[in-house]
């Protein structure tokens, strides 16, 4: 077997040293009823590096990969261009065969990458601290209600109807097991934000308003009066971005009054995998920081009086408090963090500005054509690089027929939805710099088609 | 003033209703370099033996308990600026919160300086 | 003879001279120095072509920002500079062995990290028409059927991100599952030697978590959990093979006992590598086990993470399963996600994650299973145990093994520092390794030894580098052990000396801020 160096006479030679007559010696623990002779049946064998990627290969083909027609699907996962050099560096083994930097001496590489990640997102963000990275933007937004019922000993939380509805469901079924209240409705297919309804629903007792930025219907509602609000109550603002390209172009929610900013860093670097592995954005304000989950990277000195850096604060954590712990999560998203960093870094903040304008102008492009196809309404006033279409017919079975025309539309409502009938004829398009104008054209031919 | 002592390694100075606490000497030897020290609210209610307090190491964090039940009047600022007081004075200005008695008879069974010396030199 | 290099000139040996000589660049050769991004970049420097867009028209919202977000760019070269003299920074699996007890840090084979890039998997949008990507829906499918077989088990949810997730997921379903029966038992039985992650998830789950002690030949004390067992007792966590490295003889007998009492298994798969191919822990008893597929399969560590957590289930666990997951339904593949799981699904306990869990990790797995096959995954089970059983009989005369009479060992082997010169202690012999050239072991880990050390040398390790990593240990074991107090003062060697981790965590600094006189000079 080609990854395994030990070689017949060296199990001989290894058996013999530690005294046992047959490698079965060694497992003479294992209960009777649970030992098997031989291979565990009704699975195949080894097999070749040619063979298995024959195999996968073939398995890849039966997939429609975004690159290969007009793509406009968004939702929480967006399709960017990824410099060649990112993909490059987070495959040195340096990187990606190294673990959790729990001896800093030798991990200085993960780390210093880390306090610039954390310095990267807070910025972007608008906020004083950030964390090491997190599961990916759902989790991370069920973290922050977690945190912010620790931060105001209350449990009520607020949720607007424009949070993407997957991210409501994670918190939902957290919820149920923590006993906190959740209070979330659907959207409608109104042009703004339900900024009225989150504020008359703060009471006394609420702990936090989880608002998206923009929201899953792509509307960028102003955070500042529900920031306002919130603080009246004792509450906090949670603003949760799942398009981090976007504050390229609109102010940074921690400028805009909230107090913790969460969000999905899949937009940079990471790429769109089918769902993951994605990246949990966690920043808040400085005061906050001793009950922020998951890791935090911090800079101190050797004994040489030298800068470098360590994982710190970890008293918070799972592996000391045990049961007490602000989180039971082990884990970041290291890697994704990495390749969040090195994009970021190749675009710096001249960059950055000039891919939301770009991402801005093409959404505008795309809004204004589709607006014209037949029976097609733009649902809003105001949007970054996504913004909803009302359809004269249930938008579901139109994506599958785009789909068989080799165009990938865009998410229908219904699927994120479901059961919803007043929200079934709604449609979310995502435009970035890879949709061009012939994609665009193409996409508007054919959905005229298809509701002909 | 009189000062007792918890087989849980706090120690407090009563002064007729009025206490102040904190961990000793040898506690602080144990949890080694103090980075944080977690006070409770002023107006808060703690019950003897119920968690009061909380000192973060660098690897570590311990509860601390309440010897006695009251209501927490002040808790030491300066520790937010300088944890290491607690290592440096534990039991002077390292000391943790003050507050008032609910029940002086809980006094009893704490122990004095001697008894806890001789606790400690036991274990 | 004498090597004379090209240009035929004999290079002068020059004095020999100190250690401490310094540099101009405080670089030492191929030691590279690397400052911060935020130092060496500049907001207007960019490694990205863009065009300039005209913004005359905004659909905004009256929120367009006034300046740029103040974040560094750097060119292209001196991005691909910049990390890659970091990366120099850092061990890994790829620079030497990695002992890292409970970790699992093997090989990870690149043609891994090729089939996950193949544009198929990696640029598939998660909501994508189902119809669009019956193929990433084949290799979640074909990987779960895997792990079933490998376990036994009647199914697996794939959601879970990393192995505390999938901690949290097989909770879920046990909560669940008390509750569908109307039972509101409310304690979570864990082993003192447990990860931290088992009682943190089981608080997290609303539980009471109460410890149950360890034999002194480090296993569960079944006689202490069976008297512990009763109507309030929701269920156990067990790891297994446990945290001193040693494979849980009882185990069956204790699944019985829980399963006798009301209760339900949850085992800690984290050591899975070392019965994986050779021993199905639903043949145990086991109800739920997270299956780390960053430990056994072989998927990067990165740095920490991603991870990847799928649950195995037992049949009485499967209907509380969360969404989404994936059916095959004739030759067609489908997702059951919120609307469809009300006809035939309707106990799941809810979603986990916004979309279907790690897929990138899932090819790689998928991809290192079909290489293994179930021949090969026997064998790197056995390799594992025999790597670790060879490195504890080659170390017990010069360190404590606490458990080393209590039978073979599994995947790992556990030592404490016992013996050690007064003021001497684990830390300092695995500061030691470092200097050596390896990772250290795990330290300090499980708690139930003083100054664990923790030693699993997986798989991958050949005889050669075995034989020198126990050379590399034996020697620094006698050090500590006469109390060399020059082992105090290592790694002297490393990119960095011991860090003081009590400023780092006194007065927390996060984030780079500009010195303090260039803020005073603007």
């Amino acid at each position: 077997m080609r990854y395994l160096p030990l070689t017949p006479s060296d199990r001989v030679e290894m058996l013999a040293k530690v005294g046992a007559g047959s490698i079965d010696d060694l497992f003479i623990d294992v209960p009777d009823v649970a030992q098997h002779e031989g291979p565990i049946a009704g699975l195949p064998l080894h097999a070749s590096e040619m063979a298995v990627e024959r195999h996968m290969t073939k398995l890849s083909r039966q997939n429609l990969s975004a690159a290969e027609v007009p793509f406009f699907l968004g939702a929480g996962a967006y399709r960017h261009h990824v410099p060649a050099s990112v993909d490059h560096l987070i495959q040195r083994g340096e990187f990606l065969t190294a673990y959790t930097p729990y001896q800093p001496e030798i991990a200085q590489g993960t780390l210093q990458m880390l306090f610039e990640f954390q310095t990267q997102v807070a910025r972007l963000f608008g906020c004083d601290v950030a964390n090491a990275s997190m599961y990916d933007g759902s989790t991370a937004c069920w973290e922050a209600i977690s945190m912010a019922r620790r931060v105001t000993k209350k449990a009520r939380a607020v949720l607007s109807n424009g949070l993407h509805p997957h991210y409501v469901s994670v918190a939902q079924t957290m919820a149920r097991f923590t006993g906190d209240a959740l209070v979330s409705d659907v959207p409608d297919l109104s042009a703004e934000a339900d900024t009225d309804r989150v504020i008359a629903a703060i009471d006394d007792k609420t702990s936090c308003v989880v608002v998206q930025y923009p929201d899953i219907l792509g509307r960028i509602p102003d955070l500042r009066p529900i920031a306002d609000a919130a603080h009246a109550k004792g509450a906090l603002l949670i603003a949760v971005v799942t398009e981090p390209v976007a504050l390229g172009l609109i102010r940074s929610p921690g400028e805009l009054g909230a107090d913790i900013v969460v969000g999905e860093g899949q937009s940079l670097g990471v790429g769109l995998q089918f769902g993951g592995p994605y990246l949990g954005l966690f920043a808040c304000k400085e005061k906050f920081v001793r009950q922020m989950p998951g890791r935090l990277c911090g800079e101190t000195v050797d004994a040489e009086g030298k800068r470098g850096f360590v994982l710190t604060l970890s008293t918070r954590e799972q592996h000391i408090r045990r049961e007490k712990a602000t989180s039971n999560i082990c884990t970041n998203s290291g890697l994704c963090a990495l390749a969040f960093n090195i994009h970021l870094t190749l675009l710096g903040g001249g960059g950055l500005a000039k891919l939301a304008k770009l991402n801005h102008a093409r959404a505008i492009a795309a809004a204004t054509r589709l607006a014209q196809v037949p029976g097609v309404r733009l649902i809003n006033s105001n949007f970054f690089n996504e913004f909803t279409l009302e359809l004269p017919k249930e938008a579901r079975p139109v994506i599958r027929l785009l789909a068989d025309r080799e165009i990938l539309g865009g998410v229908s409502l219904g699927r994120l939805y479901p059961g919803n009938d007043q929200l079934g004829q709604g449609l979310v398009v995502a435009v970035t710099e890879t949709v061009s104008d012939e994609d665009i054209e193409a996409f508007a031919a054919a959905l005229q088609e298809v509701l002909a | 003033m009189t000062r007792y002592f918890t087989d849980e390694h706090e120690w407090i100075d009563v002064d007729g209703a009025q206490a102040t606490v904190g961990i000793t000497d040898y506690a602080q030897g144990q949890l080694g370099d103090i980075v944080f020290v977690e006070l409770p609210a002023i107006g808060a209610t703690v019950t003897k033996g119920g968690e009061a307090a909380v000192v973060e190491s660098v690897k570590a964090a311990s509860d601390v308990y309440a010897p006695v039940s009251g209501t927490v009047t002040a808790a030491n600022d300066a520790l937010g600026d300088d944890p290491a007081l607690v290592n440096s004075a534990p039991e002077a200005d390292g000391w943790f919160f003050k507050l008032t008695l609910a029940d002086a008879g809980e006094l009893e069974g704490l122990m004095d300086a001697a008894a806890y010396q001789a606790f400690v030199a036991a274990l | 003879m004498t090597t004379i290099n090209q240009s035929g000139w004999r290079p002068e040996m020059g004095e020999r001279c100190s250690d401490n000589v310094s540099t101009f660049t405080g670089n030492r050769a191929l030691m590279l120095e690397e400052p911060l991004l935020f130092e060496i970049g500049r907001i207007d420097a960019t490694g990205v072509d863009l065009p300039d867009t005209d913004m005359d028209d905004n659909r905004l919202g009256g929120l367009m920002r006034a300046s740029p977000v103040d974040l560094p760019g750097l060119s292209e070269p001196e991005t691909v500079r910049h990390y890659t003299r970091l990366s120099r920074q850092n061990y890994a699996i790829d620079l030497g062995l990695f002992p890292l007890g409970s970790c699992t840090m093997k090989h990870n084979p690149r043609l891994n990290e090729k089939m996950a890039r193949l544009p198929g998997f990696a640029d598939l949008h998660p909501l994508q028409p189902v119809q669009t990507t019956q193929g990433a829906l084949a290799v979640i499918h074909e990987l779960a059927e895997w792990l079933k077989t490998l376990t036994g088990m009647a199914a697996v949810a794939m959601s879970p991100k990393a192995g505390a997730h999938g901690e949290l997921c097989g909770l879920l379903a046990i909560r669940a599952a008390h509750d569908a029966a109307g039972s509101d038992r409310s304690v979570i039985l864990v082993p003192e030697s447990a990860h931290g992650t088992n009682p943190a998830t089981a608080a997290f789950c609303g539980y009471k978590v109460e410890n149950i002690p360890a034999t002194a030949e480090g296993r569960v004390d079944l006689a202490a959990l069976m008297t512990r067992l009763g109507p309030d007792v929701a269920g156990v966590m067990i790891t297994n093979p446990n945290t001193c490295g040693l494979f849980e003889r009882d185990m069956k007998k204790i699944s019985d006992a829980v399963h006798n009492a009301g209760g339900y298994v949850y085992c800690d798969g984290a050591n899975f590598n070392a019965i994986v191919g050779r021993v199905r822990p639903g043949d145990l008893g086991i109800d739920a086990m997270h299956i780390n597929l960053h430990k056994t399969f072989s998927t990067p560590h990165g740095g920490g993470g991603p991870g990847s957590g799928p649950v195995v289930l037992s049949a009485a666990l499967a209907p509380f399963a969360p969404l989404p997951f994936v059916e095959k339904q004739g030759d067609h593949f489908v997702l059951i996600e919120e609307e469809t799981a009300e006809d035939h699904h309707a106990e799941t306990f809810g979603r986990m994650v916004a979309f279907h869990g790690q897929m990138g990790m899932f090819t790689r797995a998928l991809t290192y299973i079909l290489s293994h096959g179930a021949d090969g995954l026997r064998q790197v089970a056995e390799d594992a145990v025999l790597n670790a059983n060879y490195v504890l009989r080659s170390l017990d005369d010069v360190l404590v093994a606490p458990f080393g009479a209590s039978g073979p060992c599994m995947h790992e082997a556990l030592f404490s520092d016992d013996g050690f010169a007064e003021g001497f202690s684990t830390i300092d012999l695995a500061k030691g390794l470092i200097d050596e050239g390896y990772h250290p072991m795990t330290v300090y880990f499980p708690l139930v030894v003083h100054g664990a050390m923790l030693m699993e040398p997986t798989e991958t390790e050949s005889k050669a580098a075995l034989d020198q990593y126990i050379g590399a240990v034996r020697s620094l074991a006698e050090r500590a052990r006469v109390g060399d107090p020059a082992l105090k003062a290592a790694p002297i060697f490393a990119p960095r000396r011991r860090l003081d981790e009590t400023l780092a965590a006194r007065k927390p600094v996060l984030n780079w801020q500009p010195p303090v006189d260039a803020m005073a000079a603007e």
